[in-house]
């Protein structure tokens, strides 16, 4: 069986004025798979994330996303950013957030069907009960999984979250991954995160920004293989070995290319 | 009480027409204060929108110049005016996008300059012009034309609001997210930024530049304490700046005292209250 891929770089290089930041990323992402994409702080894993997301171009190289340009595809990601710059004061209720999800370009949807499907993925994070109540009165924990109903409210084709699990404590993690748990498998999800050590036992495949290639001077990509933790709910990454970051367990796939 | 009696007695009175006209003006701005003043708190662009209207005092004092001197004969101050704050707009918006670093000194600098330039050219005017009447206003000056103008851009103001509210809520909310959607965040930027430099000039030809930049932010900053979302944000701060104006007009007419000034400090009275007020809230609570 052959399994569509939704995500596809092919030899991608990125540099801005007087810095190489990338060179040489090839991987792909299927449908259905659960993907942590980690590297440490500075490696470009923004970079990263702003060309799949299309904000920025590549150099060199190719990027598809769900089989177009990501310029044109991206309103079919669910993006779930860190939102860091986050201001309180803001007067919106968390019903408000999740229609935000389904916002378009220019006008509006007819506002029952906006409430119906804000309602439905609001019940997907089990935070139906909390519709009505003002955003800034959620717990940060409370606050991601809001942020994670608005990227699913328009039932994407890539869900994407940048550091989920940034500044939280623990139970609201846990919360935040039994979610994506009941995600996993119809929606592809792709994790982006700067613990290089540990990633989520949900996890099919990690792909590390860690390394430059022989006479490279920008970062690439490459594949490392997992190991499961007992009882830790997490896998490890093994660093010392490496699997070619565009090979993947679809090998029929891999024939067909 | 009797002056109080005396005040809407004019307001009702033939013939003080300057009474009424202002209070019309203030129940029309009232509604570009509240739903621009929304939008400027909540994108927290008000430094922009205050650096605007300051440098729109270097359009006015051209423009004084060159008509009083006769070189461009009849030129109104709201020309310069429009060109200045157009211009600021277009300058402060490209910083603000390109060099964010940057953008606070650029502010400053645009701020004084304008301002700078509006002295300069009112000092070399012929006959007697005073800056502190451009920066003050007078509301009782307002004439049925004025009127008018602020009739046609609350419609086109409210109009937008009403069409754009999803993607300037989305926006001011979450800017990042807003462009994933392929919503053109920078145009809705600017877009805004161009609107509220028009409505600071018609604004404050009428009540001058002080009070502009007061009732943008603090009948927002007062409605913004109880408000549940950005559309009763909008209408809380109209009704807030609706109240002020009123309370203003009135304690201006009965003290004999400058009615923009008055505007600003009840407003500010008002806003400081209830900020106080949360503030005790706040600590109780916690």
């Amino acid at each position: 069986m052959s399994v569509p891929i939704v995500l596809h770089f092919h030899e991608v290089s990125f540099s801005y004025p007087h810095l190489t930041v990338l060179e040489d990323v090839s991987f792909h992402v299927h449908e259905g798979e659960f993907i942590a994409l980690v590297g440490p702080n500075g490696s470009g894993k923004t970079t990263l994330l702003k060309l799949i997301l299309g904000l920025e171009q590549p150099k060199s190289g190719t990027i598809e996303l769900l089989g177009q340009n990501p310029s044109k595809a991206r309103v079919q990601i669910g993006y779930v950013p860190q939102h860091a710059s986050y201001d309180p004061s803001f007067p919106i209720s968390v019903l408000e957030v999740v229609k935000m999800g389904m916002v378009e370009a220019r006008g509006r949807q007819p506002k029952e069907r906006l409430r119906e499907m804000a309602l439905e993925a609001l019940g997907q994070v089990e935070l139906a009960a909390l519709a009505e109540r003002p955003y800034s009165d959620l717990s940060g924990g409370q606050r991601r999984r809001v942020l994670v109903a608005r990227a699913l409210a328009s039932k994407p084709g890539l869900l994407i979250l940048d550091e989920p699990v940034a500044n939280m404590d623990k139970e609201s993690e846990v919360r935040l991954y039994a979610t994506l748990g009941k995600l996993k498998g119809n929606t592809t999800i792709l994790i982006v995160t700067h613990d290089m050590r540990m990633v989520s036992s949900l996890t099919d495949r990690v792909f590390c920004i860690d390394a430059h290639k022989e006479g490279k001077v920008g970062r690439t990509v490459v594949q490392h293989m997992l190991q499961d933790v007992e009882g830790d709910g997490s896998k490890r990454v093994l660093h010392d070995i490496e699997i070619p970051a565009d090979q993947c367990q679809y090998p029929r796939e891999a024939d067909n290319e | 009480m009797s002056e109080l009696l005396s005040f809407f007695e004019a307001l009702f009175s033939p013939d003080f027409p300057f009474v009424r006209n202002a209070f019309f003006a203030g129940v029309l701005s009232s509604v570009l204060f509240g739903v621009l003043g929304s939008v400027v708190t909540v994108k927290r662009i008000a430094g922009l929108a205050g650096a605007i209207s300051h440098a729109v005092l270097g359009g006015i004092g051209i423009s004084l110049y060159l008509s009083a001197t006769g070189k461009v004969p009849n030129l109104s101050p709201m020309v310069g005016a429009i060109v200045f704050a157009l211009l600021s707009a277009l300058i402060i918006g490209t910083v603000s996008l390109k060099s964010k670093q940057r953008e606070d000194t650029v502010i400053q600098a645009i701020w004084a300059i304008g301002m700078s330039i509006g002295v300069l050219f009112m000092a070399k005017t012929p006959g007697y012009t005073d800056p502190s009447s451009y920066l003050f206003g007078n509301i009782l000056l307002i004439s049925t034309q004025d009127l008018v103008l602020l009739l046609v851009l609350d419609i086109i103001v409210i109009l937008l609001a009403w069409y754009f509210y999803p993607q300037i809520e989305a926006t001011s909310f979450d800017e990042e997210f807003s462009q994933v959607r392929g919503i053109p965040t920078r145009l809705v930027f600017l877009v805004i930024l161009a609107i509220t430099a028009v409505a600071v000039v018609l604004l404050q030809t009428f009540v001058g530049i002080v009070m502009v930049i007061a009732m943008l932010t603090l009948p927002a900053g007062t409605a913004g304490f109880g408000a549940r979302n950005l559309v009763s944000l909008m209408i809380g701060s109209t009704l807030f700046a609706l109240l002020f104006s009123f309370a203003g007009l009135a304690a201006g007419w009965m003290l004999d005292l400058p009615v923009g000034a008055m505007v600003v400090v009840i407003a500010g009275a008002f806003f400081l209250g209830r900020s106080a007020g949360h503030l005790v809230r706040m600590r109780r609570s916690t």
